[in-house]
């Protein structure tokens, strides 16, 4: 996973409420076996005109103009300010990888949807809850070009007019985001904890432990 | 000591250890996996060198991607068929139980693990998909989660987590003619909304939950996750319990009744302490039909589209422009008044027996409206669809002009052929009704089984509730209703012995 530190980026403005996981990543390129590639794809039913299939050649294909993603100053851009609820509905992990592999790696919103919240922190990308309040006004001060700066290690966000705005974010996965850490080689240095639990459970509860065939 | 709620008694019971930030690491004892979500994680496994941590916690099969007919000739398109045989080819790597696509208990995964009494009440039990939720019914704590986590549970057994809060949702009463389980869920996401659950593991309870079956209280749970609580439970009672008794994977013989006595301390405690209530009466809740792109977006069957100019919030408001103008409907118009083209009677949110004879119930001796193109009924899985054949319930689909499937996803998500053409209207008995969810520039309207069916009928919605009662009921044998099928010859399964 990419260490997260500072991003200095261009903010794209999606000005719109419980966007979905199908509508981040519709389900047909989720029949891909890979954990990249997904970028092309980002808003494919928003951001192009025809129907999007995997595999595509996206350079050819019809944008739809007022989508936001396709304004050509928002080209590289790393921050995403949206609505409430952002990422609700299906578990998909490849939500979270079509965004990061397009560039995001900021997402400012009201709130975020549970799984996709968590999601996000596997791959390098930062959700950011901030006042419903302090989001209505940074769209209100969205133009296009408006640059921001998202520290994690300080918790703060600088915005284009210099203002200062501290956010939250769970100690651990900071720690584990600021340096790119595994997950899973974190989980198995508990790993004689985890095999005492399970002989315990297994004199209790044995039917737990029944082979599956 | 104040009393503890369900989900507090599976969190403490699950708990290896804490961290000082308050996270703990929490065992997880059953992972399902399918194709779509998990050839990444197993990628990640044998990049890494690792081995799954305790084989027998898992079980596989294939569902988003298989076809629903014409089986037998394989998967035609090369890109689901390669997902397909991705997971057949890591389940045998890493031994793995898998029901193949040939498998005759093959199905949908929420609908194969409790059918095979894999899930078990007080299990953690995780799956890289969101209506994992379903298995909170049998009071197990079950939640959907991404891939990466996927590989982390194949690798480790446990997850990090955070203890949610708990909310606890009452319904109590009798409920009306026609209302099932899917009306009461679709009644408490539009109440709550879709974010109303968020951070919360969700218990249903009160006289009208109890009254519920277990495929009822699957619906109930399946759809937890509409309301953004990642979790849903029901206390276990008989129900639970009579519903598990001579499951495969359940306990056997003398192993049951200890299992099933610990089960039964598996409820909230009376002064258990709950964060949040939210409570219902059941003559309220009348049969629901959504008329938006998101669950919340759901009226009663005789109301009407509503008007986004009356709402005050600005961006609610805005979100409802859109999904009016993405449903083509518009303010003031009768629910009943709105036409549909497709019909879809399946997904894990009811395509199990019970939804099965309800849809059928409805249909008997009737025909498919002529306006109708298309009424696609699929069994949630081979089991299901065994049973519903013995009932003779494919006769009344078939001879209503209905179409009736092998079991998978279908057209819930429509990854598989099974889909809506742009612009076509349909009643689906699924989960979600998001853009282009069921199909590219298709329009999805959730309801129940037996409105679905009666939407078939009729051309349109109609009220269930208010149709006159079929005149020779569907005879159904109890002993049909709570057992399994006996144990069926099986395909080709990797069958491996325990770790």
């Amino acid at each position: 996973m990419k260490p997260f530190r500072r991003i200095t980026s261009r903010v794209v403005p999606l000005d719109r409420a419980n966007v979905d996981t199908d509508a981040i990543i519709p389900k047909q390129f989720l029949k891909s076996i890979r954990r990249s590639g997904f970028g092309p794809y980002l808003f494919d039913e928003w951001r192009y005109l025809d129907h999007g299939e995997p595999d595509m050649d996206c350079s050819h294909r019809p944008l739809n103009p007022d989508f936001v993603l396709n304004r050509p100053i928002y080209w590289r851009a790393q921050i995403l300010l949206t609505r409430e609820n952002f990422g609700c509905g299906s578990s998909r992990e490849h939500a979270p990888w079509a965004l990061e592999d397009y560039g995001f790696r900021v997402i400012l919103a009201p709130s975020f949807a549970d799984i996709f919240y968590n999601n996000c922190f596997k791959n390098g990308l930062l959700p950011i809850v901030l006042a419903a309040e302090t989001v209505d006004r940074l769209f209100g001060e969205c133009q296009p070009g408006t640059m921001m700066t998202v520290d994690l290690p300080s918790q703060t966000i600088t915005t284009h007019f210099g203002e200062c705005i501290a956010f939250a974010v769970d100690p651990s996965r900071k720690h584990r985001l600021v340096n790119g850490l595994d997950d899973i080689a974190l989980t198995l240095q508990h790993a004689e904890a985890i095999k005492a639990y399970e002989a315990r459970r297994a004199a209790e509860t044995p039917w737990l432990f029944n082979a599956m065939n | 000591m104040t009393g503890r709620t369900l989900y507090d008694k599976l969190w403490d019971e699950h708990r290896v250890c804490s961290e000082p930030d308050g996270s703990s690491l929490i065992y997880i004892d059953r992972q399902l996996l399918h194709e779509v979500t998990s050839p990444q994680a197993f990628e990640g496994l044998r990049l890494a060198g690792r081995k799954p941590w305790r084989l027998s916690a898992n079980l596989a099969v294939a569902d988003h991607n298989v076809p629903t007919e014409g089986r037998e000739r394989g998967i035609a398109d090369p890109i689901s068929r390669l997902q397909v045989e991705t997971l057949d080819r890591n389940c045998q790597e890493f031994e793995i139980t898998e029901f193949t696509m040939s498998d005759p208990r093959q199905g949908i995964v929420h609908v194969i693990g409790p059918e095979q009494g894999a899930t078990l009440p007080g299990m953690t039990i995780v799956c890289g998909d969101s209506h994992t939720s379903t298995h909170g019914a049998f009071g197990a704590l079950a939640f959907g989660i991404g891939t990466s986590e996927v590989e982390h549970v194949l690798a480790t057994q446990c997850l990090v987590q955070r203890k949610a809060k708990n909310l606890l949702i009452r319904v109590e009463g009798k409920t009306r003619p026609g209302v099932s389980a899917k009306d009461i869920v679709l009644t408490i996401v539009g109440k709550i909304g879709t974010a109303g659950g968020t951070g919360y593991t969700i218990e249903f309870a009160g006289s009208t939950i109890r009254a519920l079956s277990m495929e009822g209280r699957m619906t109930l749970c399946n759809m937890a996750i509409e309301a953004g609580a990642r979790a849903g439970l029901v206390a276990v009672d008989e129900t639970t319990i009579a519903y598990l008794e001579g499951r495969p994977f359940a306990p056997q013989g003398e192993d049951f009744e200890p299992a099933a006595q610990s089960w039964r301390n598996l409820h909230s405690d009376i002064d258990a302490v709950f964060d949040a209530v939210v409570e219902l009466d059941a003559k309220d809740i009348k049969p629901q039909v959504t008329w938006g792109t998101s669950p919340e977006m759901t009226a009663p069957v005789d109301g009407f589209i509503p008007d986004p100019q009356l709402v005050q919030d600005a961006v609610k408001r805005e979100s409802m422009v859109r999904a009016l103008q993405y449903m083509d409907l518009s303010p003031g118009m009768a629910i009943v008044d709105v036409k549909i083209d497709k019909v879809f009677i399946g997904s894990c949110t009811n395509a199990r027996i019970e939804d099965l004879r309800a849809a059928a119930e409805i249909v008997k001796g009737k025909q498919k409206a002529a306006g109708v193109k298309q009424v696609l009924v699929v069994p949630g899985s081979g089991w299901v669809k065994r049973q519903a054949e013995q009932e003779g319930l494919d006769i009344v689909f078939k001879d209503a002009g209905f179409e009736w499937r092998d079991p998978g996803c279908s057209m819930c998500l429509a990854m598989n052929a099974d889909r809506l053409e742009p612009g076509e209207r349909c009643a689906s008995t699924s989960n979600r009704n998001f853009e282009g969810r069921q199909g590219y520039g298709g329009r999805t309207h959730l309801v129940s089984p037996a409105m679905a069916a009666a939407a078939a009928i009729h051309g349109h919605f109609v009220d269930v509730g208010a149709l006159e009662p079929v005149s020779t009921p569907i005879e159904i044998s109890q002993s049909a209703a709570v057992q399994p099928p006996s144990r069926v010859k099986t395909g080709q399964t990797h069958k491996r012995k325990k770790h």
